[in-house]
């Protein structure tokens, strides 16, 4: 599991530069789910980066595309894509948009507008069942993501067809674009609602790689009913300053502040 | 020309096994003979024509062909992001069918009303736009739309409507049909109004204007060739559209000609006006209420010839 930690530093280091040249925002939403993407392609997704269009590789929706620089990093770490890429994220005539694009080797969706990737993710889930196909869908939404209409036509939609291939990882930091959700959307107890709904969930601390990967690794949790994974977390993790904070959605990090926040991340535990 | 349409699409679905039906709670009546046939093809997601979108987008991803199927603006306009980012940004092949085309439910009022679908549909990058207008074509366009690879909006009529064509057509997307051959004038139409723009013709012809009649069912890709000779070789053109005066059938062809640098000496747009279509009626009456019907169709076609 250290591996998959390492990974997770590397990606909130990589985030926090990317943002920092881009000038763009999002890092809080980048930080929330460094360690759920680590563990993601560390040690459960089957994909290969010399093969990235492998037919047979699990596929992964990631829903809140505007954290998409998190994956970014990951594929640059795992050899998807060349390092060299993350320096020019967000600049002209780069490689790297600031919503996650189809266009770059090894994502399988593009998303920026938020609602989109579940729906897809259920009619990549179905089309792998009627392949009769032991590949799996993965689908990360967020908090935002859970306020869009779609998405839960989406969840009902699973449940009814019982897709127990298909697994939602929610980053549950609770801090969406105007206010902390509780003062937005009060999403209260989403384990509840999502049971309610007809899923099988498990709650996990979305910042433990044991814990990721014990609820990642025992899939489905239910043989009839698809999966949800709702990973609590801290938006921005790893910078105290700006760890759980509505700012964290747009600021980047100062140009005068970033070797001291990079220390940082790479002395934490 | 739905029945039409579900009967050719349950024939080909037997021979590929890449067709599939995402439906949001529409098609009572018509689509149970694929929802039997193919029960491992058939989805029903509910009224949630977002969803419908996406999880066909998905499916469709999967080398499959997916086909979404509501009435007029459900599975265009109340999903329309879904097909901008999802279907049409992916390139997915996803076909999306509407019943109901124009002011086809008449007295349903305004909601089921699709009068400003071929404007925004075409707008989309990677979509075909096709209008079919006779069962004729509705079987052809329903073989081509399988065939073609890629994003495809298929606006279909209602149902009992009169042939335009006399049999089978030699039909390609993108392609315009030639219904009768004549000289002072052009008429292009898209859609089951084509009956009234024929009826049209042959009143004019028993007063010497002859028109030639095309059927201009594919509206994206459009056929440049067939505009530009109309404009070259005939008196003018005339459109007629079930749909908004804006961004339709004649906004394309219009377009055409002025890139071209053929604009005809006359040009005229008969679609509906730029209003929410709100009358309470049957379709062909609110068809004659904004001059569609044979008779309005002839006049504005008299006033423009004879100008």
């Amino acid at each position: 599991m250290e591996n998959c930690r390492q990974i997770a530093k590397q990606i909130r280091i990589d985030c926090v530069r990317m943002t920092n040249s881009g000038r763009s925002g999002h890092v809080g939403s980048m930080l929330s789910m460094a360690d759920l993407i680590a563990v993601l392609y560390e040690k459960i997704l089957n994909v290969d980066p010399k093969n990235p269009e492998m037919p047979e590789r699990d596929r992964f929706v990631l829903s809140k595309g505007h954290a998409g620089a998190a994956v970014y990093s990951a594929l640059a770490q795992k050899g998807f894509i060349p390092r060299e890429w993350l320096s020019r994220y967000y600049c002209d005539d780069g490689k790297l948009m600031g919503h996650i694009s189809h266009k770059v080797p090894g994502v399988e969706f593009s998303t920026g507008s938020l609602g989109h990737g579940l729906p897809v993710a259920v009619g990549m889930a179905i089309a792998a069942r009627y392949a009769k196909s032991p590949r799996r869908v993965f689908c990360m939404t967020s908090d935002g993501d859970m306020n869009e209409g779609s998405t839960w036509e989406a969840i009902m939609f699973a449940a009814q067809e019982k897709l127990s291939n298909l697994t939602m990882i929610v980053d549950y930091n609770r801090v969406q674009a105007l206010g902390h959700s509780e003062d937005v959307i009060d999403l209260r107890s989403l384990k509840d609602k999502l049971e309610l709904f007809g899923f099988a969930v498990r709650e996990i601390d979305g910042h433990n790689c044991e814990e990721i990967y014990d609820a990642l690794s025992k899939l489905p949790l239910d043989e009839n009913k698809p999966s949800a994974i709702i990973a609590h977390t801290t938006k921005c993790k790893g910078i105290p300053a700006f760890e759980n904070t509505v700012k964290s959605h747009y600021k980047f990090i100062p140009d005068e502040e970033i070797e001291a926040v990079i220390e940082a991340i790479k002395e934490a535990e | 020309m739905r029945g039409t349409f579900n009967k050719t699409l349950l024939e080909i679905a037997k021979n590929d096994p890449r067709i599939h039906m995402v439906l949001a709670d529409i098609g009572y009546g018509e689509i149970e003979p694929f929802r039997d046939a193919f029960p491992e093809r058939y989805y029903n997601v509910g009224v949630a024509e977002q969803n419908m979108t996406g999880v066909a987008c998905g499916i469709a991803m999967e080398g499959n062909i997916a086909v979404t199927y509501s009435i007029a603006n459900f599975p265009t306009l109340r999903c329309l992001e879904q097909v901008r980012n999802d279907v049409c940004y992916h390139n997915a092949n996803v076909k999306i069918v509407i019943i109901g085309g124009g002011v086809s439910y008449g007295p349903l009022g305004m909601s089921h009303h699709s009068t400003e679908d071929i404007a925004i549909m075409r707008a989309l990058p990677n979509m075909a736009v096709v209008v079919p207008c006779d069962n004729f074509e509705a079987e052809a366009a329903t073989r081509a739309m399988i065939e073609y690879d890629g994003p495809l909006y298929y606006r279909c009529g209602y149902k009992g409507e009169k042939d335009i064509h006399s049999g089978p057509v030699d039909f390609k997307l993108g392609r315009a049909i030639t219904v009768r051959e004549g000289s002072d004038v052009t008429l292009m139409f898209a859609g089951p109004v084509g009956l009234n723009v024929v009826k049209a013709a042959d009143i004019l012809a028993k007063e010497g204007i002859s028109c030639r009649i095309v059927s201009m069912h594919t509206i994206k890709p459009i056929d440049r060739d067939a505009i530009i000779d109309a404009a070259k070789n005939t008196g003018g053109i005339i459109t007629i559209e079930e749909h908004n005066l804006s961004g339709g059938l004649g906004s394309a062809v219009a377009e055409v000609i002025c890139d071209s640098g053929v604009a005809p000496e006359k040009f005229r747009r008969i679609a509906l006006p730029d209003v929410n279509v709100a009358l309470i009626g049957h379709q062909e009456w609110i068809r004659s209420q904004y001059g569609m019907d044979a008779e309005g169709i002839a006049k504005q076609i008299r006033d423009t010839v004879r100008k």
